[in-house]
């Protein structure tokens, strides 16, 4: 068995047992990256130098592989040797962190995010930079200023996005596992269209510092995975408090794989009525009402409950990140780093630089949400947005009374083709429709393969979500319809 | 027409805590340029503001102090304009629900009437960076850029420049006396703003309001106020409209100039900051914080002048400086002259200090030692001459009154037999004199006690020398 394929898990067994070593892991991702990066282009930047060399630093400290005489690695390593591929949203010390934009072209990291001390403490190896949309803005990552990423499983469609990188690079086994950032589904959907495993964690159970802000009250940091198990490892080194995000919650970390035993029989699964719309692809309909039996089958009980403000979470998400965008995005200036075109005067500066170096996605959003903040109308559009923001919240809190778990698909449609989408920003927006209320109400949800269209053979995702901080249950279904079905174990003829 | 001036201040005031508002950097004023800062006050891609918890509590003291209502529930919410001294082009600040509502400051017009001005708000945000200009480029110091700054808005209940003035030197004393913030204009800890509209006396809708900038002294604020009241008022009484605008104080010339007019003012798109959570104030906290309320200065001011029976003005020169009235209170506590002793803080301390360039914290008089300074002349232990000499070279050294004294064997002779040894000789060295005196010539008398000074080397106490040369005059 070829090492790219594995799974954390897999991995980690050859690791502790001492078949493989730490650089012999990275060595084999690296060449699978060599190999098949080429069509695919999931990575925007790898340093094999760097990546060898932290291996070699795990494989000398012995944290992979146990010591003579101890059964398991010291606690903490629960990655020790795994190469993970990081999003281009995130900061790592001495990396260059572009967000897939012009505007940071040359810059380069001066500190570690949280997640990437976390993940330097588990022992893993950071593999490379993914591809983006532009500031995690988009659905396709077709908005990247620096070309396209291909669905490993198609190369004429579109990965999803934002996170279409670190979905590809995990489908066409480039990376054992890595980092995405889910503001309106920009985790889940990806891993939708790609085939793996896509994890948005409760608001505030991973820290945000160091993720290059899109909409904080909406940013997340998660895993995208080829398992539930593996997604489980991870969010239990990247969960936890941090003192330096404020909206970061002080609740305990459990051991998230630990309840998997339990199975899932006797849980409520909540069907939304409103998802199941006119328009829906007949084919990703099917699968989702396959899974659905599938669940049942398991011994969940199905209820039908409803979610009445479903309609407006489109627009509310787009005044409400747009506005939050139009200031987090205003640091990019050209006065401390990144791009700067000079002018007569700070003004003229701003605007040639600011011109130049966003794309046109992110312009649009910009002035979307500049014009949302705007006196005069604040109330009519943010504010509103805000209340309605609220409802959403309860729609799900009400739902919640009644079972324990929602089901929908996480994207409409399968993985569309190149420029299908990108002349009418409204579809584009329209395919982030079930994955969106999730990031409103601030509640968690996971994507997991759930079948495939027939012709071409495109991956469909299944999306589970769960109450605040409840990724333990959502997990667990995740996991034991995955033990129920083989969609997870394949993978694109590359 | 008669016309009478309407005045609002804004006063911003940079709060003495260690680190930043929303970042672990130090705020010490004087590092070189872009020494203190970090990702988070450099507003680096990815980073996320703590608050401050120091300068809340600092803030909410400010608030008791001048009898503001505080916030169970504010927020903190975003400013968005671009200017290259903001590192995110935001500035997070406090829009529609601030840490501190309405209270009042009072001042003390002429004639000793206490006016009452209201405030409006105070409010905490983080400071900005400073630009500086070169011949063909610009450069940005960020170690200003999150500094806590505190605004407090007083109501338009100010009318003339003097009264601006009275405010702004009551409410610096109100927060050097609560030690939230050292209050130096010239290192910019405290800035003001101002509006100021001109109507005629009577009329109760307000003027055309004019926003005044760069007033970097209490009494610039003084001097611009004055004069943008009276270029209101010829613009008035010849017929012309105020226009609502924003100027700038330039000190040099003494005059203001248009900055930039109402169409181009700012939409600040306020909006509420996601990074940061709202801060619940509980009673609990308050009744904690008001337990280290400081006197109000009024209230130390009165209180000087019952306890150490102090004129109203050396009451209010120590009064005006917290330190310093510390420092006068422990000089004070074993001192049986407190009056002479103020005389001592004000004028010798205070001008070797200056002199020295030195601040009363560096003072290397320590008070109890002033204390016994003043002690050893009440006892007539030294004359007030030698004390100015021991004031001199206890500054410089740092010793004891009572070791200079004794080192340089300056103390006084009060013994008497001593001094009419002196006199003796005197008498026996100087008979025209002693003749004149005989004559009628008090001149004499003067030049007698001269020459006994001179014999006895200047230590002779000079009472028992006017008695003992008198007596022995009169009985010869």
């Amino acid at each position: 068995m070829s090492l790219h394929t594995l799974t954390i898990q897999q991995l980690r067994d050859k690791l502790r047992r001492g078949e493989v070593s730490a650089r012999e892991a990275t060595q084999a991702m690296l060449d699978r990256i060599n190999a098949v990066d080429g069509k695919i282009k999931a990575y925007l930047w790898l340093n094999p130098e760097d990546a060898l060399a932290q291996a070699d630093a795990i494989d000398r400290a012995g944290i992979a592989r146990p010591q003579a005489g101890t059964p398991a690695p010291p606690d903490g390593k629960a990655l020790a040797g795994v190469p993970i591929a990081i999003k281009d949203v995130i900061n790592v010390d001495g990396q260059p962190c572009t967000c897939a934009s012009k505007i940071l072209k040359g810059y380069v990291s001066v500190y570690d995010a949280f997640v990437i001390r976390r993940l330097r403490e588990a022992g893993a190896v950071l593999l490379g930079r993914t591809n983006m949309d532009e500031f995690a803005m988009g659905s396709s990552t077709e908005n990247s200023s620096w070309g396209v990423t291909r669905n490993p499983w198609d190369f004429d469609r579109i990965p999803g996005g934002s996170s279409g990188g670190s979905a590809a690079a995990v489908a066409a086994d480039e990376a054992i596992a890595a980092l995405g950032s889910d503001t309106g589904g920009s985790i889940r959907q990806p891993a939708a269209v790609c085939g793996c495993v896509g994890l948005k964690p409760t608001y505030g159970r991973v820290s945000r510092y160091g993720m290059v802000a899109f909409a904080s009250s909406l940013d997340q940091i998660g895993p995208l995975t080829k398992t539930a198990a593996d997604s489980a490892l991870m969010l239990g080194v990247l969960a936890g408090h941090d003192a330096s995000d404020s909206t970061s919650v002080p609740q305990p970390v459990p051991d998230y794989t630990e309840a998997f035993g339990k199975g899932i029989k006797g849980l409520r699964v909540g069907l939304p009525k409103e998802y199941f719309i006119e328009g829906m692809d007949r084919e990703v309909e099917a699968a989702v009402r396959g899974a659905i039996k599938k669940l049942q089958d398991l011994g969940t009980e199905v209820v039908e409950i409803s979610l009445p403000h479903t309609d407006y979470a489109v627009a509310v998400y787009y005044l409400i990140a747009t506005a939050e965008a139009s200031a987090n995005l205003a640091r990019f200036d050209g006065v401390r780093y990144g791009l700067r075109i000079p002018g007569k005067d700070p003004i003229e500066m701003y605007g040639k630089t600011r011109g130049a170096g966003f794309g046109p996605e992110v312009k649009r959003r910009i002035i979307l949400g500049t014009y949302a903040l705007s006196a005069g109308y604040y109330d009519a559009y943010y504010l509103r947005a805000q209340k309605v923001r609220t409802l959403i919240r309860r729609d799900f809190e009400q739902a919640f009374a009644k079972c324990d778990v929602i089901v929908t698909p996480t994207s409409p449609t399968a993985a569309f083709k190149f420029g299908e989408k990108t002349e009418d920003p409204l579809q584009m927006y329209l395919s982030d429709i079930f994955t969106i209320s999730v990031n409103l109400a601030g509640i968690c949800g996971v994507s997991v393969p759930c079948g495939f269209t027939s012709n071409p053979k495109l991956p469909i995702g299944l999306q589970i979500l769960g109450k605040p901080f409840g990724e333990e249950t959502i997990l667990r279904v995740a996991h034991a319809y995955e033990q129920a079905t083989n969609w997870h174990k394949q993978r694109p003829n590359l | 027409m008669e016309y009478e001036a309407v005045i609002g201040l804004e006063v911003h005031v940079q709060l003495n805590t260690a680190s930043k508002m929303f970042c672990g950097c130090a705020t010490e004023f004087g590092a070189p340029p872009n020494a203190q800062v970090c990702p988070v006050c450099l507003g680096y891609p990815g980073v996320l503001p703590v608050m401050n918890e120091e300068a809340v509590r600092k803030t909410m003291l400010t608030g008791l102090m001048i009898d503001s209502e505080i916030a169970r529930f504010s927020k903190w919410d975003r400013k968005n304009y671009f200017y290259p001294d903001m590192p995110k082009n935001y500035q997070i600040s406090q829009y529609d629900l601030p840490l501190c509502k309405g209270g009042v400051v009072e001042i003390k017009l002429e004639g000793g009437a206490i006016k009452k001005i209201g405030i409006i708000r105070a409010h905490l945000e983080e400071d900005v960076a400073k630009n500086f200009h070169f011949e063909a480029t610009s450069g940005v110091d960020f170690n200003r850029a999150g500094v806590p700054l505190m605004e407090i808005v007083s109501q338009p209940d100010i009318n003339s420049p003097d009264e601006a003035f009275a405010y702004l030197t009551a409410l610096k004393e109100v927060l050097i006396s609560g030690g939230v913030s050292d209050c130096d204009m010239e290192k910019g800890q405290l800035r003001c703003d101002s509006n100021v509209s001109v109507r005629p006396v009577g009329q109760k809708a307000f003027g055309e309001k004019v926003e005044i900038k760069n007033m970097n002294t209490i009494s610039g604020v003084r001097r611009a106020l004055a004069y943008e009241i009276e270029r209101q008022t010829a613009a008035l009484k010849k017929g012309e409209k105020i226009s609502q605008e924003t100027r700038r104080w330039d000190e040099a010339a003494g005059v203001t100039t248009v900055m930039r007019t109402k169409e181009y003012a700012h939409d600040y798109r306020y909006f509420p900051e996601p990074d940061l959570m709202p801060v619940l104030v509980s009673d609990a906290m308050i009744e904690d914080i008001r337990k280290e309320l400081p006197e109000l200065p009024e209230a130390k001011r009165q209180r000087f002048v019952k306890q150490y029976g102090l004129p109203e003005y050396d009451a209010g020169v120590l009064v005006a400086d917290a330190m310093l009235a510390t420092y006068y209170e422990k000089a004070a506590a074993g001192s049986k002259n407190a009056k002479t002793l103020a005389n001592w803080v004000m004028t010798e301390l205070l001008g070797k200090l200056a002199e020295a360039k030195k601040t009363i914290a560096e003072c290397p008089i320590a008070p109890e030692q002033l204390s016994e300074l003043v002690s050893l002349v009440d006892s007539g232990q030294i004359s007030g001459k030698m004390a100015k000499d021991v004031f001199a070279e206890m500054f410089a050294t740092g010793k004891s009154a009572a070791a200079i004294v004794k080192e340089k064997g300056l103390a006084q002779v009060s013994d008497a037999s001593a001094i009419e040894a002196f006199v003796d000789e005197a008498i026996e060295k100087n008979p025209k004199s002693v003749s004149d005196f005989g004559a009628g010539n008090q001149a004499a008398l003067n030049f007698l006690k001269g020459q006994v000074m001179k014999l006895s080397k200047g230590k002779a106490n000079p009472q028992l020398v006017g008695e003992i040369l008198t007596r022995k005059l009169q009985g010869s």
